[in-house]
């Protein structure tokens, strides 16, 4: 079986996609597994899933132990060769973990899986997005994490055949516990699905002129500000919904524009799917430049009021 | 208490240079360094020591040539270190495995400090790895951590929320980039380091099994880039008009 799992239910809808593809070509079925409330179930039957376990747990908040715990039982049950866990920190913590106790092979954020015969070979990024390694599994079971939008979930089917299963297991029980769970201070922004997205760098001398960014954002109908590493981790002008990178978010907009923002590789690796890039630094050898459709070198301070004034006026 | 931090050595990769024709990365000859956040996991461990004493190992997998760089660590404030060469093809199972086999070799441990991923590769997979192998519980990506005897508390950045997690000893825990600046050691300090050990231990020294990769790399492939690299730089007003023009051609305006 192919097991699908992520405490995120739009990155289980995406990997449903491959999970289906990789059960046809394998004659395998697929499962996906809830650990906590239902709620999801159908929806998951809906995008590709054969067989939904809903687990039930005196642990309904994600805990790395106990979840490597329940998830290994399923395995015992089901016999999965291949394992897709959405890669978040939970996922990679999860199936990291869950690896070492199987003893097996995991790779983690995979940007593409595929089958050459029966051999499973994943793609990941590496040496901070200069390049990309092919990996091969070389016994089951094999354990990968996809990032968010890879793939795209399948479209719903109306009449699903496939079954939902209740399931009780006793999870080992972790000596650590948890505490509290904070939400992090955030402004909102999903800049994973914006279709615009305006970026500001360490070229910016002061947290008030980020307001340059977001005027330029708002004229061009993205409304949407992104950030590098610095802005977000180092100076926190901005919270980490906006950090766009290898750490941060990985984005696909039409047009990303990046202010002020060196290109460290680490940016890169972020943003470099992007359909237009435009770059604007008064350091004509920035490295953002090598990965830019158009650029502009001067100083953003004087660039960028004129920029969104020409834009205002050509889009009204 | 008896702290153990796992440290790498790793290419910088901010040296790394892309041939022109693969577009492969060129790995040979770039320098090599400790991976940075598992100086953020060592400056936790002194900080640690320095509250409430004790003795801190550095466990290192790593290339023969790894103890150079393993002196640096030792000069910051790590008391002792251990080297164990892999085999060739080691993937995260073989590695975790010697780095587990090493830890229950030292023997007495209350906490395991890791980076929360390697520059290089930027997995993230040995700290939880090393937790499962020996059955403790794991904080991964803490941002703040505090030690008190027999329990740490840490709080996890999740990016969306914060998670504050507590556990009794022994635990592995794995920091982030922000958790802290590692110290520079001084100059004293990088004289004093000298004498102390870094242990040569073989692979059959800390695993009993014959252990074989479940992961092999078949290839390293270079990343094309095809941009344009239009650049505008002369005057500044026309530079504008020109790529507000170039923008809406392309169809991205509307």
């Amino acid at each position: 079986m192919v097991l699908v799992y992520s405490d995120e239910k739009k990155l289980v809808l995406e990997l449903l996609n491959k999970a289906e593809q990789l059960g046809k070509e394998l004659q395998k079925k697929v499962l996906a597994v809830i650990i906590g409330s239902d709620e999801y179930a159908k929806e998951y039957l809906e995008h590709g899933a054969d067989v939904v376990i809903v687990v039930e747990t005196p642990q309904p908040q994600f805990k790395a132990e106990e979840y490597t715990s329940i998830l290994q039982g399923i395995m015992k049950d089901h016999g999965n060769d291949i394992v897709l866990i959405g890669s978040n920190k939970n996922g990679k913590e999860l199936a990291a973990r869950l690896a070492a106790k199987l003893n097996t092979g995991c790779v983690m954020d995979c940007t593409n899986v595929y089958l050459q015969g029966k051999t499973l070979l994943v793609e990941r990024i590496v040496y901070s997005g200069n390049a990309i390694a092919v990996e091969e599994f070389t016994t089951a079971p094999q354990i990968l994490t996809i990032p968010a939008k890879v793939f795209d979930p399948l479209p719903k089917q109306a009449n699903p055949h496939g079954e939902i299963v209740k399931k009780k297991i006793t999870a080992e029980q972790s000596p650590s516990k948890i505490l509290k769970t904070q939400e992090m201070k955030s402004e909102g922004v999903n800049v994973e699905d914006a279709a615009i997205i305006v970026s500001c760098g360490r070229g910016f001398k002061k947290k008030e002129d980020i307001r340059l960014v977001s005027e330029l954002a708002d004229v061009l109908k993205g409304r949407t500000v992104g950030c590098s590493r610095p802005i977000a981790a180092d100076l926190k002008w901005l919270s980490e919904d906006h950090w766009i990178g290898l750490s941060g978010h990985k984005v696909k907009p039409k047009l990303y524009v990046a202010c002020g923002i060196s290109g460290q590789i680490q940016h890169i690796a972020g943003m470099r799917d992007s359909g237009v890039i435009v770059a604007i630094n008064k350091d004509p050898e920035a490295l953002i430049f090598k990965s830019a459709d158009y650029g502009i070198v001067g100083d953003l301070y004087e660039v960028l009021p004129k920029l969104t004034s020409a834009l205002k006026e050509k889009i009204g | 208490m008896n702290i153990i931090v796992c440290a790498k050595q790793v290419v910088d990769v901010a040296e790394i240079k892309v041939d022109a024709a693969t577009k492969k990365p060129i790995l040979v000859g770039v320098p090599q360094k400790i991976s940075d956040m598992d100086k953020n996991a060592l400056e936790e461990a002194i900080k640690i020591k320095e509250k409430h004493g004790g003795k801190i190992t550095v466990v290192t997998v790593g290339a023969p040539d790894a103890k150079e760089r393993m002196k640096e660590l030792l000069a910051m404030g790590a008391d002792e270190g251990v080297l164990i060469v892999p085999p060739d093809q080691a993937d995260y199972h073989i590695i975790t495995h010697l780095l587990a086999g090493a830890i229950k070799k030292i023997g007495s441990y209350d906490i395991i400090l890791c980076g929360e991923a390697s520059i290089d590769l930027f997995s993230g997979q040995t700290g939880p790895r090393v937790a499962g192998l020996l059955d403790i519980p794991q904080i991964t990506y803490a941002q703040t951590i505090t030690a008190e005897p027999g329990k740490v508390t840490a709080e996890r950045n999740l990016g969306d929320k914060s998670v504050t997690m507590e556990s009794p000893f022994p635990v592995l825990l794995t920091v982030t980039k922000e958790s802290n600046q590692p110290r520079l050691p001084s100059l004293m300090a990088i004289l004093a380091s000298s004498s102390k050990p870094i242990h040569d231990w073989s692979a059959a020294d800390v695993s009993q099994e014959t252990l074989t990769p479940k992961v092999k790399t078949k290839d390293v492939k270079g990343i094309p880039m095809q941009r344009k690299n239009i650049i505008y730089q002369d005057d500044l007003d026309a530079s504008v008009t020109k790529l507000v023009d170039e923008l809406g051609k392309v169809g991205v305006l509307r």
